[in-house]
Formats: structure tokens, sequence, C-alpha cells
């Protein structure tokens, strides 16, 4: 008639590892207990060595590439003279080919400041800090909610005549297409992956996605009067 | 010669100006490590341990380090360049030409600025979406993703700024479209345009003050916000590491 345990006692043997040391591990014991048993290194040298050394492999490859390629420079400006086309930076061009189709209170205030917002709120919503796979709870409503999020986005897009932007969206929506139809008994692979994935993961990669095309097509595909132009031909 | 090396620096460590300057002692024990951290002003930044499964290539890439790599690279050529630099109207632009021509160097140094600032803009954002996947933003580290978030925004007026100080074409024409999108801002945006280049157009104004942002004020406000990100890591509880039992118990 004894009271059950409500611990275990257990010994690290690895005096590497740990200096013998027991834990008596509860029920009741803080969550944080559980984090202990990583192994730690000092960061001095460890961290900060392997640091450096990532940092002087940088400063390599920088150096190589400074050697190799000039920075461009131009004619002495000329307000008179505005070259065709007139580029922002690189980091600029997603958002001037945003100007083409969209007016600039659109692409160029709206768009960006809600980005911003987006990035700023992302880990003050608990969705995003349980990051629960999209489709495993509420599966049917999600997946209605997220059918008509996708069909609005392309009408809006095609509305607008931004088809360089639609390759990515209708990526986005197979995938999610396979992520809903994987069961939860699926064999671990890439399906179960995406089946994991949150509302939040879907979001970004979508984000990012249209980041890169909108920022190549401006940076590549833009010729006099932002005319589509193809980089390989002339 | 390592042996020599080592005999040396051991020699080193025990002068009375190191032992003024460090004051970790000799020694290689853990207590001196950790002192080495703990009583320098930059290293106290860092906690002094490190999970081990975070010094993996595949945990980090090591973007935030490199990132930092690329920001120290360009406060040196930076300075470096200020040194042959004018910020006036059509100075700035024979400047470019000195240092292409006049300069020992000068190519190699505006290159190497010049490359440095874009892999600077690429890192940052690599380093973001690399946090983002980890999912490392979770608390108690929000708050460091929000500093993060205005140091991508730092970045990108630094870069920004120091587009338009060469004075040629390309920097002239690009700092006019960019200006262009900020008198879209309703109400306020000729106001904002105005204030940003100090006149209604691209001209001897605004490049000064873009001068002034990109040597002085945008680098020492990304400089305390570094010095504040890199603290909050350790504050934080160091590098964010996913509970992997938690993990293996979803599944």
């Amino acid at each position: 008639m004894s009271e059950p345990k409500d611990f275990v006692a257990g010994m690290e043997s690895d005096y590497r590892k740990a200096p013998v040391r027991v834990a008596f591990v509860t029920r009741r014991t803080s969550p944080a207990v559980k984090y202990h048993d990583e192994e730690y290194v000092m960061s001095y040298p460890e961290t900060l060595l392997r640091a450096a050394v990532a940092v002087e492999v940088l400063v390599v490859f920088l150096v190589w590439l400074a050697l190799l390629w000039n920075a461009p420079l131009e004619q002495l400006a000329d307000p008179m003279h505005t070259p065709n086309p007139a580029k922002a930076p690189w980091y600029f061009l997603g958002l001037q080919e945003l100007l083409h189709y969209f007016p600039p209170m659109v692409a160029g205030v709206l768009v960006p400041g809600l980005v911003v917002m987006a990035l700023v709120v992302i880990p003050y919503f608990n969705i995003n800090v349980e990051a629960d796979g999209i489709f495993t709870r509420n599966r049917q409503r999600r997946v209605t909610i997220s059918s008509v999020a996708i069909a609005g986005l392309l009408i809006f897009l095609i509305g607008f005549e931004v088809y360089v932007a639609l390759p990515a969206v209708v990526l986005i929506a197979v995938l999610l297409f396979v992520a809903a139809s994987t069961p939860a008994d699926a064999p671990a692979g890439f399906r179960r992956w995406l089946r994991s994935k949150p509302l939040s993961f879907w979001i970004m990669t979508w984000f990012l996605m249209e980041l890169m095309v909108l920022t190549g097509v401006g940076t590549f595909f833009r010729g006099p009067g932002w005319a589509w132009v193809w980089p390989w031909r002339g | 010669m390592a042996n020599n090396v080592g005999h040396y620096l051991e020699e080193l460590h025990k002068t009375r100006l190191w032992r003024s300057m460090f004051r970790s002692g000799e020694g290689d024990s853990n207590l001196h490590r950790a002192q080495a951290v703990q009583t320098n002003v930059f290293l106290h930044l860092f906690a002094v341990k490190s999970r081990r499964r975070m010094l993996e290539f595949s945990a980090t890439w090591y973007l935030g380090a490199l990132t930092l790599g690329t920001f120290m690279v360009l406060v040196v050529t930076g300075i470096l360049l200020m040194l042959y630099y004018h910020p006036s109207v059509p100075q700035a632009y024979a400047d470019m030409k000195d240092l292409q021509f006049a300069v020992s160097s000068g190519v190699f140094l505006r290159n190497l600025h010049r490359w440095s600032a874009h892999a600077m803009v690429l890192l940052v954002f690599a380093h973001m979406f690399k946090v983002f996947y980890r999912g490392a933003y979770r608390p108690p580290r929000e708050f460091n993703w929000v500093i993060g978030v205005v140091l991508l925004l730092v970045t990108l007026l630094l870069s920004y700024t120091g587009y338009l100080l060469p004075w040629d074409q390309l920097s002239y024409w690009a700092v006019t479209v960019g200006s262009n999108i900020a008198s879209a801002v309703p109400v306020l945006g000729h106001k904002i345009r105005f204030l940003m280049l100090g006149g209604n157009s691209v001209n001897a104004n605004a490049l000064l003050r873009f001068y002034v942002l990109h040597c002085m004020v945008l680098p020492l406000t990304a400089l305390l916000l570094i010095a504040i990100h890199f603290w909050r890591i350790r504050k934080d509880g160091g590098l964010y590491t996913p509970d992997k039992s938690a993990k293996e118990g979803e599944k």
C-alpha cells in the first residue's frame, strides 16, 4: 500500500557531459528543467573562433569579387537627361515592378507598409507561436477558406494583369492541396512535412517567392518604357 | 614553429601590460575562458556558454555573424573612402574618377565597399528568412525579431543613401525613382520628399543629407541596434533550439 513514486532517479554516466549529479524529475518540475540536459561549450573560444572563421571566409570571397568585378560608374549625373529605363537599386526593383501594375499609393506605400507590419507582428500571434499544421484542425473549414483566399488572389492578380505573380500562387495552391489531402498517418516524408506546416509558413513562403520573382523580373526582364525584354536577346 | 608562436603568446599573456588590459588571467581553464568573455565589454554581449548543437553550420548557416562581418568590412572601407570624398556637386563625381585613376587601390576599395553592401542586403534577408523558418521568433525572443526587422530597414536605408553618393547617372536616377515613391504617401507625401531631399528634386542638398545619413546617423543607429540585438540573444537564453522531445511527442 505504498504511495506511488512521482519521481524517477537517474544518473548521467558520461562525465564529460555532466559532473556526477542526481536529478529528481517530478511531475511538478517546471518545464525549464527539461532543457538543461543540453551539451554546452565555452563561447570563448569555441563559438567566437567559428564565427571569426566564417567571417574570414566571407571576407576572402568579397575581396575576390572586388578584384574581379568593378563597381559600375556611369556619366556625371545630368538632371536634363533621363535614362530609359531609370531603375532603382535592385532590392527596390520588386517595388518598382509593383508600381508598374498598381497606383503609387498601393504599390509604394500600402504594400511595403503592410509587409513591414506583418513581419513585426509575426511573433505576437499565438497561432504562429504554436505553429500547428494548417489543416490539422477544422480541416474542412480551413480548406474552404484557403480555396476562397487563393481564388480571390488569382482573380485580383489577373484583374490587374500581374501575370508574373501567378506561378507562385499556383505553386502554393498545389502544395496546399497536397498538404490538405495528406492523412495524419502518412509515412514520414515530403507530404508529412508539408502537412505539419503552419499558416505563417505558407504566407511567408509565398511572400519569399513573389519577392524573388518581382525583383528578378524588375532586374532582368524590363527594358525601355518598362516594357518586357528577354535578357538574352540583344 | 607553432610551438614557438604559442610560447611567445604565453609570454605575452604574462606581461604586466597584457594583464592590465585583459583581466581573465593566464591559463586555459573554463573559469579563465568564462572570464575572457565576462571581463570584456564587447564579448560581454555574448553568453559565456553556447549550446553545442547551435554551432553546427546547419543550425544558423552563421548568417548573423556573416551579416556582422559585412557590416565591419563596410565600416572600414567606408571610413577609408570618406578620406577621398567630398559631398558636393560635381566634386563628388570627380572624386569617383580620382578613386578610379589616382588613388592607390581606389578601385579595389570602392569595389569592396559596393559588393559588401550588396552582400549585406542579401545576408540580412537570408538571416531573416532562416530565423523565420527555424521558428526562432517565438517568445521570449519576439522583441529581438522586431529589432531585426528594424535593422533590415536600416540596412536598406544605408544602402539606398549610399547609392546616391557617386553622383553619376545611375545613382541620380535610382534615387529620383525611389524618392518619387515617398511622394505617394497621402497628405504628407510631398512634405516627406522635401524633408528627405532638402528640396523638390535630387540636388546638392540631397547629396549632403544622404551623406550625413549614410556616414553618421544610420551607421550609429545600426551599431546601437546590432549591440542590443546580440545582447538580447544572451538575455533571451541563447539561440533558439527547437525542443526535440516535444516535437517527437507531436508525431
